[in-house]
């Protein structure tokens, strides 16, 4: 506010004292260079590739040069029925995995602010968080030792015990359990922090007041505890709802693999783009179904932003 | 489960007792649950363990199991027996990791510096520059296009650098970290003379260091576990990482038996199998070693920055 009051006057005024600043500013300035460059480099020259999507893009004539197709693109996209799939799977993917997940994160949250042994406490805390650390690649590698239908664990088990194998790699109904487990499994330890941080900070008195009017455990964690994380939960909640169009690439492709059988399930708009750009070198398609992603996006996550705005403004984005 | 209000009156005797049942049905539930759970995110590692010291005629015979049966070497034999093929994905993932740790961790920490400074004039526009690109994005297309065709990306080491070396969201926590550091500090530096760059560089950046432990890990565990622009960019086997590496070869026997055959060993069957596990735990070994002294720090960094002032 100071600097606009000092620059209001004259033109010539205003511009000299332009220039005064940046000059007054230069070090700070040169301190934001390289990471504003970064993000017009790799973000906002992306943005204007988005005309791709109109374009029947010829490597020989680049990203301008090539010819512009109109809606050809997103036509493809929508008339196979690709389009349809992968929205209804990235969006079904999401809210399983948004509202399991937080259910079980605050089940453990509270389960650890409850018990007294420390070392348990600790030690479960550990191996819960340890799965969030490895790359899906590993995790991929893991999921085939335990499912694989000639050699995995599982498979050996139900032979063991007499039952007749079931190759999973080629039931696609399968993998919406196999996928929301995989997921809670790798950050359920992870996204529990929050809460369980959220709960560490309740005064200890307001149980203990409950505790002498005899509220029992149930009690305490409906009324005291809960009542305290849904603030946080509602507001999570919709920053994760904000994304809900947004697949999480690195554990469809490395868990999938390429199936095809399991694709109709398991096919993201994430996948899907990717194939599209590098498998079938569709790049008009790809950078059709790329936007039609990135536009579903910005829409829920300004909503969600707004909505969030109007609850608590110190978690809005901007 | 939730009880009316109406029946908290109850006498002192009562409510000993029923709290006592209820502590004792929420703590046989509570640890059951807890330990199993963490049973469960423990044993996959367990169980790759066992298969990777299990022998290949076993685990053709039987499959994976939860016992180490038939011992043996193999996997690990083959895969270190030549190992110039995994130190180099090794090497390849240890100078990318320290690189770009280094270089995310101060470009975040310095550009989030000064854009919370009150005096810097443009903050606010600045800000939302950056803002904006958390909310829409051009998409995989558009990009891969810019870094292959016009950025030369391919085949090029930086391609594993520079897409992770600036992060709009960790500059954000930084941001919102550096609040904390009363502005009195950088201004009486600046009255006894000290330039801007030096202010940040020897009296802000020594008053963030849990912000930079934090940034530090989590960059760097990103950069560990980057297997995505290896995939995307580079194609020269010489210059894998480590994660990329491991998806090559769980990916196609062929990657497995060119592994097989430069290690010189002559094995009646390719041990694909237990190849494949010793392959994983090679990979993930480290992170599995460093993981206990590292992870209070990331329970600690979950909460860091999340205020805003």
């Amino acid at each position: 506010m100071a600097a606009t009051a000092q620059t209001a006057g004259p033109g010539l005024k205003k511009k000299s004292s332009f220039f005064r600043q940046i000059a007054r500013n230069r070090t700070l300035l040169l301190m934001v260079l390289f990471p504003l460059a970064y993000i017009i480099i790799f973000s906002y020259i992306p943005m204007g590739g988005v005309v791709l999507a109109f374009k029947d893009y010829k490597y020989r004539l680049g990203m301008f040069g090539s010819p512009w197709v109109g809606l050809k693109n997103f036509s493809y996209f929508f008339i196979s029925g690709a389009a349809g799939r992968v929205v209804r799977n990235t969006l079904l993917y999401n809210l399983a995995f948004i509202s399991i997940g937080m259910i079980v994160e605050v089940f453990f949250a509270i389960i650890l602010s409850e018990i007294k042994g420390k070392f348990f406490k600790k030690i479960t805390q550990s191996m819960m968080l340890l799965p969030f650390f490895i790359s899906w690649v590993v995790v991929s590698s893991i999921l085939y030792s335990i499912l694989s239908y000639e050699y995995g664990l599982m498979n050996n088990l139900i032979r063991s015990a007499g039952g007749e194998p079931v190759n999973l790699y080629g039931i696609p109904a399968a993998w919406p359990f196999v996928l929301v487990f995989l997921r809670i499994w790798k950050s359920a330890g992870y996204g529990c922090i929050i809460y369980l941080a959220n709960i560490t900070s309740i005064d200890q008195q307001i149980y203990e007041a409950a505790e002498i009017d005899g509220a029992n455990i149930w009690q305490k964690t409906t009324y005291i505890t809960l009542q305290h994380l849904r603030p946080t939960m509602v507001i999570m909640l919709l920053l994760a709802l904000g994304n809900m169009f947004r697949g999480d690439f690195g554990m469809f492709y490395q868990t999938i693999r390429n199936n095809g059988i399991l694709l109709p399930y398991t096919d993201i708009i994430d996948t899907f783009v990717f194939r599209a750009l590098l498998s079938s070198s569709d790049v008009g398609m790809s950078a059709a179904s790329g936007l039609f992603q990135s536009v579903l996006c910005f829409i829920t996550v300004m909503t969600a932003n707004f909505v969030v705005t109007k609850i608590d403004p110190d978690y809005a984005l901007f | 489960m939730a009880m009316a209000p109406t029946q908290f009156a109850a006498t002192d005797s009562h409510a000993r007792i029923r709290m006592g049942a209820d502590r004792i049905v929420f703590n046989t539930v509570a640890y059951l649950v807890l330990g199993g759970f963490a049973l469960i995110c423990i044993l996959p590692f367990y169980i790759i363990v066992v298969a990777s010291f299990t022998s290949e005629q076993l685990i053709m015979r039987e499959g994976y199991g939860l016992l180490i049966r038939d011992f043996s070497l193999e996997g690990y034999q083959i895969i270190l027996k030549n190992p110039e093929i995994i130190s180099r994905a090794y090497l390849n993932t240890i100078c990318v990791t320290v690189l770009g740790t280094c270089m995310a961790v101060f470009l975040v920490t310095m550009c989030g510096y000064v854009l919370q400074r009150k005096d810097f004039p443009w903050r606010r526009g600045l800000m939302l520059v950056f803002y904006f690109t958390m909310l829409f994005n051009g998409g995989l297309t558009p990009y891969y296009i810019l870094c292959t065709r016009y950025l030369g990306f391919r085949n090029q080491f930086y391609a594993l650098l520079i897409p992770q070396i600036f992060s709009v969201w960790n500059m954000i926590i930084a941001k919102n970290y550096m609040r904390t550091i009363p502005d009195e500090i950088p201004e009486s530096a600046k009255m006894d003379g000290a330039g801007e760059f030096r202010i940040f560089i020897q009296l802000i950046l020594p008053l963030a260091t849990p912000l930079l432990a934090t940034l530090g890990l989590f960059t760097a565990l990103a950069y560990w576990n980057d297997w995505y622009n290896c995939m995307l960019f580079i194609e020269n086997r010489d210059m894998f990482t480590l994660q990329y590496f491991l998806q090559e070869m769980l990916n196609s026997i062929e990657n497995l038996r060119i592994v097989a055959e430069r290690s010189g060993l002559v094995v009646p069957v390719l041990p694909s199998e237990s190849m494949k596990m010793a392959m994983t735990i090679v990979v993930t070994g480290p992170i599995i070693l460093v993981y206990p002294f590292l992870q209070r720090y990331f329970i600690k960094g979950l909460t860091i920055g999340s205020v805003k002032g």
